[in-house]
């Protein structure tokens, strides 16, 4: 069973590296460069800021755009290629194919944040010369913005194993701009009350909480990340993108591929 | 078929668990959120910035970072804190997205009034917050009200305070008692009749809950400040008359000087001192009172003892 999962997540990968999807890293490599040259020459006092608030928000939304544009065609790629029931009958089972291609996205995402990561690094030790105690804390923001790509590739996944691929695309981009207001929803429903409030709970609670996720502007400033929050984002990841990578499964186990 | 109905049902398990547990570890977080980060930083402080990001959609905007107010204002309020920071911020990046939004600076003004820890302590500011809500919401007499609260409650400026409620009165469809209010200022500044009146108004006028609560506190404190004074006068006219002093309330009601034993709005009786002082039982549950304090207690929204 982890041969057959190993095969599909390095097959993803690959498909996605042929694909040119790390390409982007160029982009970003400039896209860091330009920053890191004309902040040093604008700016009085903030390179700092501006370089860890630019260089986390590309990383997040290279991620993410990413995420969701290979997420919501690894199913329907490769049923409209056919390729699909070349892999399924093997001895392959639905569920398999659908957690493998899940994690060889997530390692693509891991790979790509990675590079984006020793980029942004290189430009910041450019920029300011000298790295502190408290720069540690941006490990914990890059592992916040891995765990924000794998809910959201989770999600792209499920959305991709019942819709067309247009329509997942705005779904999933929805849900996480929505997701990054979670908070805010939160505190809208309980501000309700009776059966509204318990209604928008509801639908607070099942929409992907990403705002906890994003502490870019504290890191910024060199606040440090509680260990608190470290544990339960990451247990919240591993429950939200396990409760969509489930759900694709059940989907996509009971699609007629014929 | 089997195997397939075994999956279903499994995976169908780790969607209901995994959501379920994602729904307490969402509770979890709220409480592990980075407290530092929300008193220090916010994330868009500029709100012209904050407009051209929100494409149009400014209202909207506006009533999340109103909600981002209350909801701050509110968890402070909850802990004790005795600074909010991040309110005048917060309060300043709603109005100028929604200049309209007149119960922000209804209730922003307030809040920020308010000496802590029931607000934060910037009459100043609030004041000056609230004049900039009646230029962009003239109409709203709600605000000349609330701008002449701060003028006579938080800032103690009586002239302020009637220049608010008089403007205020001469809008359409404003309150009467703002009128009331504005003589009262004038005539009456600073006594217990005037400030009767203020409180009473915010009572009547109010629909938030924790306002309304605050001013039936200010006028229950307003009756004990009333009686302890009269009570104290009365035992006074029982020592002149009888050459002794009342060892309590009980000798007096016997005596036929009190037709029953007097109580402060909470139920609690009046405590006679050997000095002829009167005090109330319990101080802690009549905050704002300033009258009937045992000697070294310190008035105010929670109070302080000082020394025994």
């Amino acid at each position: 069973m982890s041969s057959r999962l190993a095969s599909i997540a390095y097959n993803t990968y690959r498909e996605a590296v042929r694909d040119r999807v790390l390409y982007n890293l160029v982009v970003f490599a400039l896209l860091l460069v330009t920053a890191a040259l004309l902040v040093g020459q604008i700016s009085i006092g903030i390179e700092r800021v501006v370089m860890v608030n630019l260089g986390f928000t590309a990383i997040t939304f290279f991620g993410v755009a990413i995420a969701i544009f290979i997420g919501i065609g690894l199913v329907s790629k490769e049923i409209e290629k056919k390729t699909l029931y070349t892999v399924l009958a093997r001895p392959v089972r639905r569920w398999e194919f659908i957690l493998g291609k899940f994690l060889g996205l997530v390692g693509t995402l891991a790979v790509n944040t990675l590079f984006m990561a020793l980029g942004f690094f290189a430009a910041l030790f450019f920029l300011v010369r000298d790295f502190e105690r408290s720069d540690v804390s941006l490990f914990a923001a890059l592992y916040f913005i891995v765990l924000q790509l794998v809910i959201v590739t989770a999600v792209a996944l499920l959305f991709s194993s019942f819709s067309s691929p247009l329509l997942s695309a705005v779904l999933s981009l929805s849900l996480f701009v929505i997701g990054n207001f979670a908070q805010d929803l939160r505190a809208f429903a309980s501000l309700m009350t009776g059966v509204s409030r318990w209604l928008a709970l509801a639908v607070a609670y099942v929409l992907p909480n990403l705002s906890s996720f994003n502490v870019v502007s504290s890191v910024a400033h060199s606040q440090p990340v509680p260990v608190a929050l470290v544990l339960w984002n990451t247990a919240y990841a591993l429950l939200y993108a396990g409760a969509a990578v489930a759900g694709a499964v059940l989907v996509f186990d009971r699609r007629n591929l014929k | 078929m089997r195997s397939s109905k075994r999956i279903t049902v499994l995976f169908a398990a780790v969607v209901i668990l995994a959501m379920a547990g994602s729904v307490l570890v969402v509770r979890r977080l709220d409480g592990a959120r980075l407290r530092a980060e929300e008193d220090r930083a916010l994330y868009l402080s500029d709100p012209k910035l904050l407009k051209r990001l929100s494409l149009g959609y400014s209202g909207l905007m506006a009533d999340i970072y109103w909600t981002r107010a209350v909801q701050y204002f509110g968890s402070r309020h909850k802990e004790g804190a005795r600074d909010y920071p991040l309110l005048y911020p917060l309060l300043d990046v709603t109005t100028q997205l929604d200049p309209h939004l007149v119960v922000a600076y209804q209730f922003g003004g307030v809040f920020l009034a308010q000496h802590p820890p029931d607000g934060a302590g910037q009459p100043d500011k609030a004041a000056e917050f609230v004049e900039r809500g009646i230029r962009a919401n003239p109409d709203a007499w709600r605000l000349y009200f609330n701008l002449g609260y701060i003028h006579y409650i938080e800032r103690k400026d009586y002239v302020a305070a009637r220049d608010a409620f008089e403007r205020g009165s001469r809008v359409p469809g404003a309150h009467p008692a703002l009128k009331l209010l504005a003589a009262a200022s004038a005539q009456q500044a600073g006594t217990p009749e005037a400030a009767r009146l203020l409180w009473s108004s915010v009572y009547e006028s109010t629909e938030d809950q924790s306002v309304k609560a605050n001013a039936a506190r200010h006028l229950i404190a307003l009756r004990v400040d009333e009686e302890v004074p009269q009570l104290e006068a009365l035992v006074q006219r029982f020592r002149d008359n009888t050459g002794r002093m009342p060892s309590n309330f009980h000798e007096m009601v016997a005596a036929g000087w009190l037709r029953e034993l007097p109580r402060d709005p909470t139920g609690l009786p009046y405590v006679l001192r050997d000095d002829g002082r009167v005090e109330v039982q319990s101080p802690e549950g009549l905050p704002y009172i300033t009258k009937g304090l045992p000697p070294g207690y310190q008035s105010g929204p929670v109070g302080i003892k000082l020394q025994k």
